[in-house]
């Protein structure tokens, strides 16, 4: 493939979605770089990109208190309190609610351990259920006694109203990461009545609300979206 | 209402505990019955993490819940129960902490004078509070002392339910009011309340991921001479532990069986539904140990009957002429005695006294019949004395 730019071998090739059309653009490695692509060396192998990735994680993971949370880091320490992966190994205590959406990949097989098969609640839910530290439930949950009943018009306004409150709380209190949450919970309770309930869906596909839109869409679960490779 | 009463008063300390009065169902094998929750605030980092003056306002938060929420409005049964006492564990003396822990209203853990909080910048205590601990409190339902929240533990909150005999999920049993109180503490979406942290995937979210999902440990304590007697006891630690339950001494986590008494608990809180860990509990595998040692005490007393009087009658022969006990040598042989009293080859003590001596005989509660602080030499003398004149012929 030409490049788009001089006529030259292509090697880097993006793809993006811009109000609703599919853009394309073919580019070679050193136009690619006046246009601040990422380029990456030929030689370089999937695996090896992978093996990178993962040693990344694994120094992360070992050095406490792993700087700021870059987007590999992310994994290796909870943005809301601080708290590394390697301190959660060390003393088995979590730091906050937020842990466990912020370890959410590493926690899932140790809890299937501890738990002798466990891995989604079943039980009790509390009567105020605004504002999960989490993203609503996987798609695949089938334990319909755990799930949240769909809101009445009069529990979403009290809800909205209650997730306002928390969101000023939030942002006077500088946690913005909980903040971004209670935000992309409002707009989800406010949108139009079709994708406003966060109620159990089998659609395996659902679509994230608010996101600009990228090939495929069926991502692995958890939601992180990881860079691209 | 007794506005006066006190855990620590002479005369509650004396009466002895509620989940020690050998009431309630089963109270032949079953000592007590124990239904905790675990629960956080949401938008708090969790206790060992918190900061020193976050963990004084959550417990300022809990505080004020807890003594308003008029969680004794739903005790059920009884009507002893007539309001909540409020103990800043941080403030107390060692000697009450112990006696709170003897009593099984706080645990071990609790009760240490700080908290283990490494990489916590924040230790400075913040004006008009006590430079002695970390900020940490319990409320108890008084006089009945069924019902006991740890705050700032190492969830913010452990709600704990403790009942006499088993007593777990049947109307009005321990997790009924458990619930209830659970419930009160949230209260109603748009009044006060508590908001718990919680996921949709992970349940009630917890400092320990062990903890998660439910929240929910029940534990039930035993009381098994015979089996231990008869060689059985080691089939149901095994056939306890397939079933992935932990079967514990009569001190809790990492002590061993003193007295043939077994603490038996759930381990598994995530993926199963509180009323599936009672059921299991309460209809399947507490009534199996209960029958076992039934039967064992049976055989006993057709098949051996001279050996098992010998050994309770050894038993309490020493105790009605020891000069020194430690507390785990009157804990093992009041165990005896019990035994004894049950099957009828002690007719003249009350299984009460026995019950009453098993707590009298712990340190603090020994400390504070008496009247006074002593030390290990003189506790020794003096629980020998104590239990002497309570045997007495």
């Amino acid at each position: 493939m030409k490049c788009d730019k001089c006529g030259g071998e292509a090697t880097v090739h993006e793809v993006t979605i811009r109000s609703g059309k599919k853009v394309e653009r073919h580019l070679c490695d050193r136009c690619a770089k006046g246009e601040g692509l990422p380029v990456q060396s030929q030689s370089v192998s999937v695996t090896q990109v992978l093996s990178h990735f993962i040693a990344q994680q694994a120094a992360g993971a070992v050095a406490p208190f792993a700087g700021p949370p870059a987007e590999a880091a992310k994994a290796t320490q909870c943005p809301a309190c601080g708290t590394t992966y390697a301190q959660f190994r060390h003393d088995g205590l979590l730091g906050c609610p937020e842990c466990y959406a912020s370890f959410e990949i590493q926690l899932g097989p140790l809890l299937e351990r501890a738990h002798e098969g466990g891995t989604h609640h079943v039980g009790k839910v509390p009567r105020r259920v605004s504002g999960h530290a989490l993203p609503p439930a996987r798609p695949h949950r089938i334990d319909a006694p755990a799930t949240p009943p769909r809101p009445t018009p009069d529990e979403r306004a009290r809800r909205i109203e209650t997730l306002r409150k928390r969101l000023a709380e939030a942002v006077a209190a500088e946690q913005y990461e909980l903040a971004a949450k209670i935000r992309d919970e409002l707009r989800q309770l406010e949108a139009p009545a079709t994708s406003a309930a966060p109620a159990p869906s089998k659609d395996p596909g659902q679509a994230k609300p608010g996101g600009t839109g990228g090939i495929g869409g069926v991502g692995g679960p958890g939601g992180a979206g990881g860079g691209a490779v | 209402m007794n506005d006066n009463y006190s855990v620590f008063s002479a005369a509650s300390v004396r009466r002895g505990a509620e989940w020690l009065r050998g009431e309630g169902a089963d109270a032949d094998v079953v000592i007590s019955s124990r239904v905790r929750l675990a629960r956080n605030l949401k938008g708090f980092p969790f206790v060992r993490r918190a900061p020193r003056h976050v963990r004084e306002r959550i417990l300022a938060i809990a505080r004020e819940r807890l003594l308003n929420a008029d969680l004794t409005a739903v005790s059920g049964g009884s009507a002893r129960s007539e309001r909540m006492m409020w103990v800043d564990v941080h403030n107390c003396d060692p000697l009450d902490r112990t006696l709170l822990v003897e009593r099984h209203l706080i645990s071990k853990e609790h009760a240490k004078q700080s908290l283990p909080t490494k990489g916590n910048e924040d230790a400075t205590p913040a004006p008009g509070s006590s430079p002695g601990g970390e900020p940490r409190g319990v409320a108890i339902s008084v006089p009945d002392e069924r019902l006991s929240i740890m705050v700032n533990e190492e969830d913010h909150l452990r709600i704990q339910v403790l009942r006499s005999g088993l007593d777990l999920a049947g109307e009005g049993g321990a997790f009924d009011q458990i619930n209830a109180v659970d419930d009160r503490l949230e209260g109603l979406p748009g009044s006060p309340g508590l908001e718990y942290a919680y996921s949709p995937r992970f349940g009630y979210l917890t400092a320990c991921p062990t903890n998660v999902g439910t929240g929910i440990r029940v534990s039930v304590m035993l009381h098994l001479p015979a089996l231990k007697l008869t060689g059985e006891m080691e089939k149901v630690k095994r056939a306890t532990r397939d079933l992935s339950l932990a079967v514990r001494g009569y001190y809790g986590e990492g002590s061993e069986a003193i007295g043939d008494f077994y603490q038996i608990s759930n381990q598994t809180t995530l993926g199963k539904s509180e009323r599936v860990i009672l059921q299991q509990f309460e209809r399947d595998i507490i009534p199996q140990v209960i029958a076992y040692e039934r039967a064992a005490r049976r055989v006993l007393l057709e098949k051996r009957r001279r050996v098992l009087e010998d050994q309770v009658m050894r038993a309490l022969g020493t105790l009605r002429y020891a000069r020194l006990l430690t507390p785990e040598e009157a804990l093992s042989l009041l165990s005896q005695v019990r035994l004894g009293v049950i099957m009828g080859l002690i007719p003249d003590i009350a299984e009460s006294t026995v019950n009453q001596l098993i707590l009298l005989t712990q340190p603090a509660h020994l400390q504070r019949v008496i009247g006074r602080e002593m030390d290990q030499n003189q506790r020794r003398e003096a629980r020998a004395d104590l239990v002497r004149q309570q045997l007495s012929i």
